[in-house]
């Protein structure tokens, strides 16, 4: 991996159980600053799960454990100093299906940068509001309805609602749980441009299981398969020349 | 043959049907021939249509001829009884009576002759004090009576079985390869349902008829204006014989105290119980809320009797102890106070919110929880401002549920709060609900039509529309904000 970037998030030797059982079998894996981390690899991998450690959020699963050490700007998350609200509030996330609140658009938005008191006024909350839907490319559509619900947006975009709901609390990291699985390929497309722009300012990681996808929008991959890590390295690299053949039989399609 | 063994025959011939049908489609089967349906709905449908058919014209034909003879003995008697018309309806119902224990009596059965010894004998044998001699003609009634119904009853039953048989046969016969006999029964079994389901709404406008028509009755005697927003609720027990004193009968004491009592119950229901909800849903590890949940729900099986001793034996004189202990010597508490009624009720509630908000509030989608958790929302942020906003519809429809019961609940408020119908605010004074009062009025020594008791009716109709009046708001809230949510 390229020496001159800064790694943003440091996994090492991660393992998650649930119950007894183990999903992960100690993950080392590196999230450069500013990049797209790309997850990949069939279903049951373990690459969602990975991706929940990151904010953990599989604290809120019943039965789940996560050892090993996971560093966020040299700061290790598990440790029981952490607060993990703040944590979760710098390390935000979208998920698979859009699940805007039963708010209007307005308030979808508004919810964390109230809850973390980052509005100052009406009118500070007012601009991380518009900010936020800038950026994530829906402020043009909805600026003339952002008091009708959340719910009443078309599926593309309701992602990018709750792409704007996770920027407005200005989070350092964006994780993103295949984002684009319950969408067609036109809002895909959007949310794959906007993903592009988001990573001059975020750290973005990515699962998805679309090869394309991964292609398209990250500078890096990581290949998972039955809770290992196989392989890390450039988008390029992987794609062209893997040095697993597991990587090369599940990126032509062999298997997955 | 008597009615239960024509319907046992009946079932009988049915089986026998169901048997050579089922038999002759595996014949038919067994030869190489594709059957349309499976054997045994053959014999389901032969079943259906012999069953099916010849009950429903036995039952009808049973209804009937009674009706025809009940008018027919009516007249004869009128014609017999001349003016005394009041009391024929009397009479009519003693022949009544009288045929239908001859029709029982195996030596009337038997025996064509002598019908008056066969009757003393009978009436003699159940000790029926009836003195013969002065109606000698609702004897020959009766005897008549009696008559017609063997006669009617043997047409039936004849008709019935004939009609058994023949459809027997048709089903038998029918029994092809093209046969389609499987949506033939799936037909059947539709209109089953639908009869269930359209017998309950029937009952309920019977209810309402009924309710209804006793209703009008009642305003025919009192004004409405003298109902509905009378203050004073005095039906006049003692002065029934005075024919120009009817009693007020003010609803407005007994609306409040129902009202009251309701929303003192529901003061400490909707807290205790939505708290207790959200703990459960959102806090609980499992296994304590594998034990509390049951434990809630058993509290919701106490008979509300068992809630109204509970009030009168112990919260009551704890209440009325305490307000001496309080007031130093005053008792501002009564035993019997709308605050016992209405906290005992609330306890009686708990579980019904509780239950009911806990099942909606789990059934927020799991995505908006995590939405909110990735988020950095704490727990009880998450709770207060993106879950209970998501099942605020489902929670007010079980809250107005819950009030429909606590409007409609009697046993606790006899026992707690007492039979008085006062208008007051004071929550510590005995005071009554409506449900007491339709209770009081028709447990009374009453006339059937007196104004006295048909109150009950205009009271029960009152409750009726008002807990009516809430199932809408309930059903109207939660339309308003369901689409929200999904």
């Amino acid at each position: 991996m390229n020496p001159r970037l800064k790694i943003k998030m440091c996994g090492s030797n991660v393992k998650v159980f649930y119950a007894q059982k183990e999903i992960l079998h100690g993950i080392h894996l590196d999230i450069p600053e500013n990049r797209v981390t790309a997850l990949i690899g069939p279903s049951g991998c373990g690459k969602s799960t990975f991706l929940r450690c990151l904010n953990r959020m599989n604290d809120t699963i019943e039965g789940a454990r996560v050892t090993g050490q996971i560093l966020l700007d040299e700061e290790d998350i598990y440790d029981p100093s952490v607060d993990v609200v703040e944590l979760r509030s710098r390390v935000g996330m979208v998920f698979q299906k859009p699940n805007p609140f039963p708010k209007s658009i307005y308030e979808n938005v508004a919810y964390g940068p109230r809850i973390h008191g980052l509005a100052k006024s009406r009118v500070d909350l007012d601009e991380i509001i518009e900010q936020s839907l800038l950026k994530a490319g829906l402020f043009h559509e909805v600026k003339d309805r952002l008091h009708d619900a959340g719910t009443s947006l078309s599926g593309g975009q309701q992602q990018r609602l709750c792409i704007a709901r996770a920027i407005a609390v200005r989070p350092e990291v964006i994780l993103m749980d295949e984002p684009c699985s319950a969408l067609d390929p036109i809002a895909t497309a959007r949310i794959e441009e906007l993903i592009d722009d988001l990573r001059r300012n975020y750290t973005i990681t990515i699962v998805t299981h679309s090869m394309q996808q991964a292609a398209r929008v990250s500078q890096f991959t990581a290949m998972f398969h039955m809770g290992n890590l196989v392989e890390v390295g450039t988008t390029k690299t992987i794609f062209t020349s893997p040095g697993e053949q597991r990587t090369q039989d599940y990126i032509t399609g062999r298997f997955g | 043959m008597s009615g239960p063994s024509v319907i046992f025959s009946v079932l009988l011939l049915g089986s026998g049907g169901f048997l050579v049908s089922c038999g002759w489609a595996r014949i038919i089967e067994a030869r190489g021939t594709r059957m349309h349906s499976r054997s045994h709905y053959y014999g389901w449908w032969t079943f259906l249509i012999v069953v099916i058919p010849s009950l429903v014209f036995f039952i009808f034909w049973s209804i009937c001829t009674n009706l025809y003879l009940e008018n027919k003995a009516s007249s004869s008697c009128h014609t017999t009884a001349g003016d005394m018309a009041q009391s024929c309806s009397v009479l009519v119902k003693m022949a009544h009576d009288l045929a239908h224990k001859l029709v029982l009596d195996d030596h009337f059965r038997n025996s064509q002759e002598d019908h008056d010894a066969v009757l003393q004998n009978i009436l003699g044998k159940r000790k029926i004090l009836f003195s013969l001699d002065n109606k000698e003609h609702i004897v020959s009634i009766a005897i008549e009576w009696a008559q017609r119904i063997k006669k009617f009853h043997m047409i039936g039953t004849i008709i019935t079985f004939v009609l058994a048989i023949l459809s027997c046969f048709v089903g038998i016969f029918s029994v092809s390869p093209e046969r389609r006999s499987r949506n033939r029964v799936e037909c059947v079994t539709v209109f089953w349902l639908m009869l269930a389901s359209s017998i309950v709404i029937l009952i309920t406008v019977g209810i309402v008829l009924s309710m209804l028509f006793q209703t009008i009755s009642f305003f025919q005697s009192v004004s409405l204006a003298n109902f509905f927003f009378g203050t004073v609720w005095d039906p006049r027990f003692s002065a029934v014989d005075s024919e120009e004193v009817v009693g007020q009968f003010g609803l407005i004491p007994l609306l409040a105290g129902t009202l009251y009592i309701a929303f003192i119950a529901m003061l400490f229901a909707i807290p205790v119980g939505l708290f207790s909800a959200i703990y459960l849903a959102e806090y609980t590890v499992p296994w304590l809320r594998g034990i509390i949940k049951p434990l809630l729900e058993i509290l919701a099986g106490i008979p509300t009797i068992v809630y109204g001793f509970f009030a009168l034996a112990v919260l009551g004189p704890f209440l009325h102890d305490l307000s001496i202990f309080l007031a130093s010597g005053h008792a501002f508490i009564m035993a019997q106070s709308a605050l016992t009624a209405g906290l005992v009720m609330g306890i009686m509630l708990v579980p019904f919110v509780s239950s009911l908000s806990d099942d909606i509030i789990t059934a927020v989608p799991r995505s908006l929880r995590d939405g909110s958790f990735g988020l950095g929302a704490t727990q009880s942020e998450t709770i207060w401002r993106v879950i209970l906003p998501a099942a605020f519809p489902g929670i007010v429809a079980s809250l107005l549920l819950t009030a429909s019961r606590a409007i409609g609940e009697t046993m606790i408020v006899v026992l707690a709060a007492g039979v008085v119908a006062r208008l007051t605010i004071n929550p510590f004074e005995a005071m009554t609900t409506i449900t007491v009062k339709i209770v009081n009025q028709l447990t009374g020594d009453f006339e059937f039509n007196s104004p006295q008791t048909l109150v009950a009716f205009a009271l029960g109709m009152t409750l009726l529309v008002l807990t009516l009046l809430m199932n809408i708001v309930a059903l109207y809230v939660v339309r308003k904000y369901r689409e929200q949510y999904e």
